[in-house]
């Protein structure tokens, strides 16, 4: 019996997890992976946001190469005056900041941070979040009970509060970053794949090995999980939406990567919050790579949730 | 029903149980533990240890937590470091203007986005539809702490039609009798103070309500699209009941039970997390006096304020399950 809180919010998790890995009608001879792949091609939405974030990760590993100048040099800082920033000239096609550094070099530096930040707590919050997950959905019974009971208390605190309370926890400095934004995703990948490998459980085929005599580990590891993982992989790339945004949020309460050698979106937004009546540009270029990588990593999310969902299968 | 709220009331108590020990071993865990939280970054050794020894932190962990939880059931959760206040006193000094400017930004957000999810829905396919769907993408996607500072921008320092900061003009000299500036201003008929305290909520609410409202369209036009196949709406519309019937009776009224669920959820939400919204418009509620806190390490604001949000979300939840009962019967017998 669940608990009472966010009752909703966790349902609509243990409903995507439970429909995930139904055998869809009609397509027993392709595998899911394949009739997947197969369907993100004719759809446009899925399109768009692969070549969003391809173009994101391709300026990410090159920007050494793509930057024009060095994002750090404080080039024309000699023409910032009060109340003055130098706008678009030549060699600088986006201006630069109130430091004098070029905003295009900047953004493009930015993106391998926002990488960083996306990729390694998304990938934390869902390794804690699925051993927990694994836990409660192979044993059951009473180890389930506490894992969830324990995943219901971090659901229960808002995102943004907990990755407060943990990032002023560690201090600041840039691991607290990643793991205050690693903490708020672990409880619904936990979630997420427990409801998924109680669906997958009861499936005839683990019923089979168990019959076999196959040991639970086997039955876990290398049957329940590996078909479990659909919503997972649809949540995670949702997720490293969601992380770029909230990395972008604790920059601006202060509460981001102190080293200014790494330039990053979220604390450039921040930093231009000061000179935004002068130069407004300054916080709507890092908002739009901000705006358009989430999109792009959302769009690609919602289309894989409805190629591998069998509901949405034709 | 009666048994399905007390049974649901029964539930919340291991949650917060489990939030307060959360939250107790935070101030523990953190360089210098509660009495460095108490008496700031200045305290001497001494100091620390004469702390200890009056609030029995040198005490064995459980009979603390225990002190702790009597503490809070009290509503006791120590003073600010910073004005010396308890913060409790802070905290509802502060927490009429975030509901003033939760409830602002929900109206815009439900307003706005229950015709719109509809209107796509019934348009399925069309212009309308699309760009609604486009537009409820990107409101998610865009940090609201830029969409904040943009309207600021533009709205409040450009233009200047709005008030870019603050919950009223200093220039007015209101009563304040509940602490909600516009519900005081009505009752003590100062008409131009609630006026004044309203135009101060429009910028702030609307960057606030912009999530909820891209997500209110989102699951309206989702669950509309679901009722309008129904069997039942096909049998309405055979036997011949009006188009306005069966859109009121049989069509919204089924489709607004998951957007009820969403609007509540993000009510909780937002009462707890206008911490960003709230420092752009230098707001005065509980969002700004929480980065205030960040800023100067102010631990015992931190901790008593992060509890109480978590506990107003928690009990919000749990009003939307209580209501979603009411609403379904299904839910009840579960």
């Amino acid at each position: 019996m669940s608990v009472a809180t966010g009752d909703r919010r966790r349902e609509r998790i243990d409903a995507l997890a439970e429909r995930a890995g139904q055998v869809p009608e009609g397509e027993g001879g392709v595998s899911l992976t394949r009739s997947a792949i197969r369907r993100l091609r004719r759809d446009p939405v899925a399109i768009i946001g692969a070549v969003i974030v391809v173009v994101f990760l391709v300026v990410a590993a090159f920007a050494p190469l793509l930057a024009p100048r060095d994002p750090l040099a404080q080039t024309l800082l000699g023409q910032v005056r009060q109340g003055f920033i130098p706008g678009a000239q030549d060699g600088f096609p986006l201006g630069v900041d109130q430091l004098g550094r070029d905003v295009l070099s900047r953004l493009i530096y930015g993106s391998r941070q926002s990488l960083v930040i996306g990729v390694v707590s998304t990938v934390l919050g869902s390794i804690v979040g699925m051993a927990l997950g694994t836990l409660a959905g192979a044993f059951g019974g009473w180890v389930d009970t506490v894992v969830m009971r324990f995943v219901d208390i971090l659901l229960s605190i808002p995102g943004l509060l907990m990755a407060i309370s943990v990032s002023v926890l560690l201090g600041r400095n840039q691991y607290a970053l990643l793991i205050a934004i690693a903490v708020t995703q672990v409880p619904v990948f936990a979630r997420l794949l427990r409801g998924s490998m109680l669906a997958q459980r009861d499936s005839d085929y683990a019923v089979a090995a168990k019959a076999l005599g196959v040991k639970r580990s086997r039955i876990v590891f290398g049957h329940v999980l590996p078909n479990s993982l659909s919503p997972v992989i649809v949540q995670g790339t949702l997720s490293l939406a969601t992380a770029i945004i909230e990395a972008a949020a604790l920059s601006f309460l202060g509460l981001g990567d102190p080293d200014i050698s790494r330039p990053e979106w979220g604390a450039m937004l921040a930093n231009a919050q000061s000179v935004l009546s002068i130069r407004p540009e300054l916080a709507i270029y890092p908002a739009l790579c901000i705006i358009v990588v989430a999109l792009g990593f959302t769009l690609l999310g919602e289309s894989l949730r409805e190629a591998l969902d069998p509901k949405f299968r034709r | 029903m009666l048994r399905f709220i007390v049974r649901r009331l029964l539930q919340l108590i291991p949650i917060l149980l489990g939030l307060s020990f959360l939250l107790f071993s935070w101030l523990r865990l953190l360089p210098g533990g509660p009495a460095q939280a108490a008496l700031g970054e200045r305290a001497t050794p001494e100091d620390i240890e004469r702390y200890n020894q009056v609030f029995g932190l040198d005490q064995p962990v459980y009979v603390q937590y225990l002190k702790f939880l009597g503490r809070a059931l009290q509503l006791d959760f120590g003073n600010s470091s910073r004005t010396g206040r308890p913060v409790t006193t802070e905290f509802l000094e502060r927490f009429p203007g975030t509901i003033e400017l939760t409830v602002f930004a929900m109206v815009f957000a439900i307003g706005l986005g229950i015709p719109l999810g509809y209107l796509a829905a019934r348009r399925h396919g069309s212009w309308i539809d699309s760009s609604s769907v486009i537009a409820s993408l990107l409101g998610v996607a865009v940090p609201v702490f830029f969409l904040a500072y943009m309207l600021r921008v533009v709205f409040a320092v450009n233009l200047g039609w709005l008030p870019g900061s603050g919950r009223q003009s200093v220039r007015i000299d209101a009563t304040h009798i509940t602490g909600f500036y516009v519900l005081d201003g009505v009752l003590t008929r100062e008409w131009d103070a609630a006026l004044d305290a309203l135009t101060h909520l429009v910028l702030p609410g609307i960057a606030l309500g912009t999530i909820p409202l891209a997500i209110i369209v989102r699951i309206t036009r989702a669950a509309v699209l679901d009722v309008v196949n129904e069997d039942y709406v096909r049998t309405a519309n055979a036997k011949g009941l009006s188009t306005s019937t069966v859109r009121s009776r049989h069509i919204v009224r089924n489709a607004l039970l998951p957007v009820s669920t969403t609007i509540g959820l993000q009510t909780g939400l937002l009462l707890s997390g206008a911490v960003l919204t709230e420092t752009v418009f230098a707001f005065g509620g509980v969002g700004s006096a929480l980065k205030d806190a960040i800023d100067l390490r102010d631990y015992a604001i931190l901790q008593g304020f992060i509890l109480i949000l978590a506990v107003v979300y928690v009990l919000v939840n749990l009003l939307v399950d209580v209501s979603y009962g009411l609403l379904d019967p299904r839910v009840r017998v579960r």
